[in-house]
């Protein structure tokens, strides 16, 4: 029997073992899309309408369906990103404490709009809502990584550090 | 007050704090034991007499949200922990799951046993990485010791636990929404009634309850409902976390009893003002209550009763401090933006409103202000769901409570700091 992993689209997952784990824990099959969209793209690094299209086939449903759910999450990339994406939380706490002039120190030295990336696809930058960590204002997530209570100098040398 | 000793957060500043071992040496899963040789029923009287109210915003009794359980189960039971934290201004649970993983766990362990579920899930916030390993390394701890899986110490008990994260979405919080993004959809809360505990994850009875809340039982079962219900207020009792952040010397989370009043949280626990500054405003729980006043803010306490009273409310325990150098109308920007970006858009109100908010407050602090605003602005707020009276009774304009927590904030700045919006309004707007 062909594995579901490897289905007809473009798009297959590296670590089908992590697949079948994933597909069996839940009561159903549609409940696996979230983990299986974060695992899509902790892998392509987007959701590429293949990517789409293989966990549809997985789910038992149809790509509608998980094209559905991905426009409604900020976290999902229907676009490529660049190598770091850089997520300037902006909610009240932060913008309180020095948010602001973060986004424009990024704006002005790197010469990119919130949601624009680098030319060299170095890094993607972000104005993000409230990422939960209001006591170490301003927050900056780089990748999967908290950088809390940043001054706009540790913020640069943050930057300066990813290649 | 005094005599007051950490309760959840007793053993936070401990090495090791969050590993298995430690939680055992301190007398963890003790609570866990003891639960496993009584009748799930009597579980939950314990917790509806300890009166145990929801720590996530809502406040509702977690004994009695147990209860509408339907008694003759034919389909399976769910428990989904929330820990969605995304509540500006909240940020209790990142620590409860970081440094007292196991209590939350044991928690977890106590209300799946009460409502006879075998699978449970933790709902964790998509930006919470580092947690949600945390928490995967957890479990494997607590399966390794038979603590989770099958004939749990020998009980013939069984619970899985399944760590789910969430892809940013602050409605996911809202605990139809987190239901539906569960089952793989858009996080768009569901109309109610049926509530989750008779149709909930799948159409099946499902508890949602949140990491404090739940981080409270183990305590509870081994303590006693009396010793919990004689922590600050009856009505709402027990220890408390409490997020300051903002305008003061040292934010952080604080665990202190219900009911503490808010200057002691502010002057004493966060360590006052920031840069000598004066107090002008406080969002006392998350940036969904209505705001206060420095003067309202100082001689209330932080429990749901005396908030209410107030015409605010306890929320998530999200104190926002703003210090006499914040621009109000700036700040009520800020809250709107982040409504009008999280509105899951199923309903017309809340979906055109919160945007209409931040066009008109974008054009006001840009300069653009005309004579007809503030009116608008409140105009707006009744729209989407907020009259802060409860008694003239505008709720149900939305599906779920977001339209509130966007019209109480707004309509609240504009109350009670109207002169501030006014000066956004060029002088010939205001003659005219």
């Amino acid at each position: 029997m062909k594995s579901k992993a490897q289905p007809k689209s473009g798009f297959s997952f590296a670590d089908s073992e992590r697949v079948e784990r994933i597909l069996s824990q839940y009561p159903d099959k549609k409940s696996a899309t979230l983990p299986l969209l974060h695992l899509a793209q902790s892998q392509e690094g987007y959701i590429s309408s293949s990517v789409i299209d293989t966990i549809a086939d997985l789910a038992d449903c149809h790509p509608s369906v998980v094209m559905d759910c991905v426009s409604f999450y900020t976290m999902l990339y229907t676009k490529p990103q660049g190598r770091h994406t850089i997520q300037v939380c902006q909610t009240l706490s932060c913008s309180l404490n020095g948010a602001d002039s973060m986004v424009d120190h990024v704006r002005d030295k790197y010469e990119i709009e919130p949601g624009g990336t680098t030319a060299d696809d170095r890094f993607t930058l972000m104005k993000v809502e409230c990422l939960g960590s209001c006591g170490t204002a301003p927050v900056v997530q780089v990748n999967n990584d908290y950088h809390e209570g940043l001054s706009l100098e540790e913020f640069d040398q943050l930057l300066e550090s990813l290649e | 007050m005094s005599a007051f000793k950490p309760v959840l957060t007793q053993h936070i500043h401990q090495q090791d704090c969050h590993t298995l071992p430690f939680y055992q040496s301190e007398g963890g899963y003790s609570a866990l034991e003891k639960v496993l040789t009584m009748d799930p029923e009597d579980v939950i009287d314990v917790v509806k007499n300890s009166n145990l109210r929801g720590r996530g915003g809502a406040g509702f009794p977690a004994g009695i949200k147990w209860g509408f359980l339907p008694k003759d189960m034919v389909k399976p039971t769910y428990l989904i922990n929330n820990a969605d934290e995304s509540e500006p201004g909240t940020f209790k649970d990142r620590l409860l799951i970081n440094k007292a993983p196991h209590q939350m766990l044991e928690g977890m362990l106590i209300a799946a046993y009460a409502i006879r579920c075998n699978l449970a899930f933790i709902y964790i916030r998509g930006e919470f990485y580092k947690e949600a390993e945390v928490l995967e390394k957890v479990l494997s701890e607590a399966y390794a010791a038979n603590l989770l899986g099958k004939n749990i110490l020998g009980s013939k008990y069984d619970l899985d636990v399944i760590v789910h994260r969430g892809a940013g979405a602050y409605i996911c919080g809202e605990e139809t929404a987190l239901i539906e993004s569960l089952e793989g959809k858009r996080g768009c809360p569901r109309l109610k009634p049926p509530f989750p505990a008779l149709e909930g994850y799948l159409k099946c009875p499902t508890i949602v309850n949140n990491v404090e809340t739940l981080s409270n039982l183990p305590h509870i079962i081994n303590q006693g409902a009396e010793w919990f219900r004689s922590i600050g207020p009856e009505k709402g009792p027990g220890p408390k976390l409490y997020c300051v952040s903002g305008c003061v010397n040292s934010p952080g989370v604080f665990e202190e009893p219900m009911g503490t009043s808010l200057k002691k949280l502010i002057y004493e626990n966060a360590g006052g003002i920031k840069n000598g500054n004066q107090l002008k405003a406080v969002l006392p729980g998350g940036s969904s209550s209505a705001i206060l006043t420095a003067e309202e803010a100082v001689v209330l306490n932080m429990d749901f009763d005396s908030l209410m009273d107030a015409k605010t409310m306890l929320g998530s325990a999200g104190i926002i401090v703003m210090d006499d150098t914040v621009d109000m109308v700036q700040a009520c920007l800020n809250i709107a933006r982040f409504y009008a970006h999280e509105s899951c858009g199923q309903c017309t109100p809340c979906r055109e409103g919160t945007t209409w908010l931040v066009k008109m407050l974008t054009r006001m602090v840009q300069g653009g202000g005309t004579a007809g605003d503030i009116k608008m602005l409140y105009e707006i707020t009744d729209n989407i769901g907020g009259l802060i009276d409860f008694s003239k009774g505008s709720f149900g304009k939305t599906i779920c409570p977001f339209g509130e927590a966007v019209a109480w904030p707004v309509r609240s700045f504009v109350e009670k700091f109207e002169a501030e919006f006014i000066n956004y309004i060029p002088q010939q707007e205001t003659v005219a």
